[in-house]
């Protein structure tokens, strides 16, 4: 594998309000009936678009004035629920390189470690600032600085935190852990042979 | 110096301290199921990997299965496929694999226990949010991506961030009418949805000890839906007891050797914790969902909460619930008509849940407008309940008796919800979307209480369809 730190993440940002957000609303569980993760991105948050359009409205996801959004604005605890890596698929998939929001659930927050898309949080008075700033100014430029942990946006700059071990893989670009993993694999095999139900109990 | 299960487990997994911090645990076992792993597979091959140990690694099939005819191929053909994947991944690289023709497939957290494959003082990691329930048998279970599932297959390990430990100690006598499904519905409505984020849930007190291993399970299963991505009870003899004799446990000499090992991963009993949590166990009545996630519920005579009463986000989410599923603030959840009841889930589809819905059932009939399915966990599940004659209580009744899966928890088979349908389901999640329709609608209630909504035609408060025991 390439390393490719990741230090800054810039562009437009999608506010997408709301606590909660779980996994089957982000990728409904019958998108997942494939041996791929292709094409995921086609059906993100599908069943709240369509709903949401049947009701007269629409979805961030499906207002022209944040298309190519790069970051995803969310509130707190963004991805709970079923454990499908689907979920950050469809969300990177769809274009998205790095999500602010008040809180992640943390399976969410690991896979999308594994897939190299920074999920750092705010407080929720920045989260507040930063969409209502983007609904009003959509081509706000928000950028994200894993080296400071900032986020600006039009001339203010807030604080964001991002666990030490997440941020120094990012940095150093090690967050695809299999290498690491393998790197010492006769410490594997020793802890393996201490443990008893894999050695044979004494 | 006294120590929790997690950390005991935790220093005995331990291979090293990664340069970015994390742990490099090792997992004693990996759980795979088709739905999260053909990806995981590919992966591997793309780098030149192989399992390196594909006898911790094991398979079964239970996402996708249909439930009423289980014959191959199966008429869905995406199922097939993620099926036929999970045979071909399994054989290239000789990880035992649990289908149909082994009598023993069934829900990935079902059959862990049943079989004995789930012990205590073990890592268990399985690419599924509910792998929480391995952790009644005092495992540290936890649930995990695909990209994570192909770092186990390819190094037996994983990079973890360490967890604090939270002791829930319920203490006291449950009501009739009162199961271990409203004990952790209880303790997600009053922690949150997202409180255990960060935590391990000791689940302990003297309520938790004198409950059954099913009932342990059922507690540690909906763990995640309070943000704790594990949860466990201490071992016991109570566990000793389950697991003597299981086809995965130890034999002759070494179950004594193992039982000491097993009880020496407990907590010290003056083991420090960062936060502790008290419930009254008898203070506990029958619980309902009435939202759109699990930490929306109330008790069944309680009224619904009212969104002029709350602050802030909360109003909004209680708005947004209430609207979703068509309800009234400040109504009571007790009478609300139901379309479906659904019996089954990682969470309650083993056989004291099915007993317990059978008791409820037995000499009565579904409601005309109702449609019911009983989905038992396992095949041995379904297998030891026709023996006890339940399959004849259910279908006397009006039930659909199905063969073992997941079904309609997740609706990744043909058994779904359609259009704005209510179900009751003994399930976990009432997201929405949840059970197949994406406007259907899901509330989560014990197995007892979804038996008798099935029969009532409404949600019915147990303690008085019940008369005596």
């Amino acid at each position: 594998m390439a390393i490719e730190r990741i230090r800054h993440v810039g562009g437009r940002a999608l506010p997408l309000r709301g606590d909660n957000i779980d996994t089957d609303r982000i990728i409904p569980a019958r998108f997942l009936r494939s041996i791929t993760f292709e094409g995921l991105e086609q059906h993100l948050f599908e069943d709240d678009r369509k709903q949401l359009e049947a009701a007269g409205h629409r979805h961030p996801l499906d207002e022209p004035r944040y298309a190519g959004a790069s970051i995803l604005l969310a509130n707190a605890n963004f991805g709970c629920g079923s454990s499908r890596e689907h979920a950050p698929q469809a969300i990177r998939r769809h274009g998205i390189r790095a999500v602010v929001a008040e809180s992640f659930s943390e399976i969410f927050f690991g896979n999308s470690v594994a897939l190299g898309m920074p999920c750092v949080t705010a407080n929720a008075a920045t989260l507040s600032a930063l969409m209502q700033m983007v609904e009003s100014q959509p081509a706000t430029e928000v950028a994200i600085d894993l080296d400071q942990m900032t986020v600006a946006a039009a001339g203010a700059t807030h604080v964001i935190a991002l666990p030490a071990a997440a941020r120094e893989s990012f940095l150093d670009g090690t967050w695809d852990a299999t290498g690491l993993l393998l790197d010492r694999f006769e410490d594997v095999e020793a802890v393996a042979k201490k443990l008893p139900y894999v050695a044979g109990w004494r | 110096m006294s120590q929790t299960l997690l950390q005991k487990v935790w220093d005995a997994h331990t291979v090293r301290k990664l340069p970015n911090g994390q742990t490099q645990l090792f997992v004693g076992l990996h759980l795979i199921h088709e739905v999260t792993t053909p990806q995981a597979f590919d992966m591997l091959r793309a780098r030149g990997w192989r399992v390196r140990f594909p006898e911790r690694t094991i398979a079964t099939v239970d996402h996708i299965v249909p439930t009423r005819d289980q014959r191959r191929p199966f008429l869905d053909v995406m199922a097939e496929d993620m099926f036929a994947a999970l045979e071909r991944n399994c054989r290239d690289e000789g990880i035992r694999l649990f289908d149909m023709s082994t009598g023993s497939q069934g829900i990935v957290h079902v059959i862990g226990p049943e079989m004995g494959l789930t012990q205590p003082g073990m890592t268990i990691a399985c690419g599924d949010s509910h792998t929480s329930t391995h952790g009644a048998l005092g495992a540290v279970a936890f649930g995990i991506g695909t990209s994570q599932v192909r770092d186990v297959l390819a190094s037996q390990c994983l990079a973890m961030d360490p967890l604090r430990v939270r002791r829930i100690r319920v203490r006291g006598r449950l009501a009739r009418g009162v199961y271990a499904k409203d004990v952790i519905l209880e303790i997600i409505r009053r922690l949150g949805v997202k409180g255990g984020v960060g935590y391990a849930y000791e689940y302990a007190g003297d309520t938790v000890e004198r409950m059954s291993m099913d009932e342990r399970m059922t507690i540690c299963n909906m763990s995640i839906e309070g943000g704790a991505r594990v949860g466990y009870v201490n071992p016991d003899q109570a566990t000793f007891d389950y697991l003597r004799g299981r086809r995965f446990a130890p034999q002759g000499d070494d179950f004594e050797k193992a039982c000491r090992w097993w009880s020496g991963m407990a907590s010290d009993a003056n083991a420090s914790y960062d936060d502790e949590v008290e419930l009254d166990a008898a203070s506990i009545r029958p619980t309902v969902t009435w939202g759109i996630n699990p930490g929306q519920s109330v008790y069944v005579d309680e009224p619904l909460p009212s969104p002029t009463t709350a602050q802030g986000s909360d109003r909004a989410a209680i708005d947004e619930a209430l609207d979703f599923m068509g309800l009234t603030a400040g109504s009571r959840i007790r009478g609300t008509r139901i379309d479906v009841a659904f019996v089954g889930s990682c969470t309650n589809g083993r056989l004291s849940d099915l007993r317990e819905a059978a008791k409820v059932v037995r000499g009565r009939h579904v409601a005309p407008h109702v449609r019911a399915l009983v989905v038992p966990g396992s095949q041995p599940v379904r297998l030891a309940a026709e023996r006890e004659g339940l399959d004849r209580v259910f279908i006397d009744a009006g039930f659909d008796w199905r063969g073992a899966g997941c079904s309609m928890c997740l609706a990744m088979n043909p058994d779904k919800l359609e259009g704005r349908e209510i179900c009751a389901s003994s399930s976990n999640r009432n997201f929405k979307g949840r059970q197949g329709s994406p406007t259907g609608r899901t509330l989560l209630m014990s197995p007892a209480m979804v038996a008798a909504a099935a029969v009532a035609g409404e949600v019915v408060d147990i303690r008085e369809f019940v008369n005596g025991d």
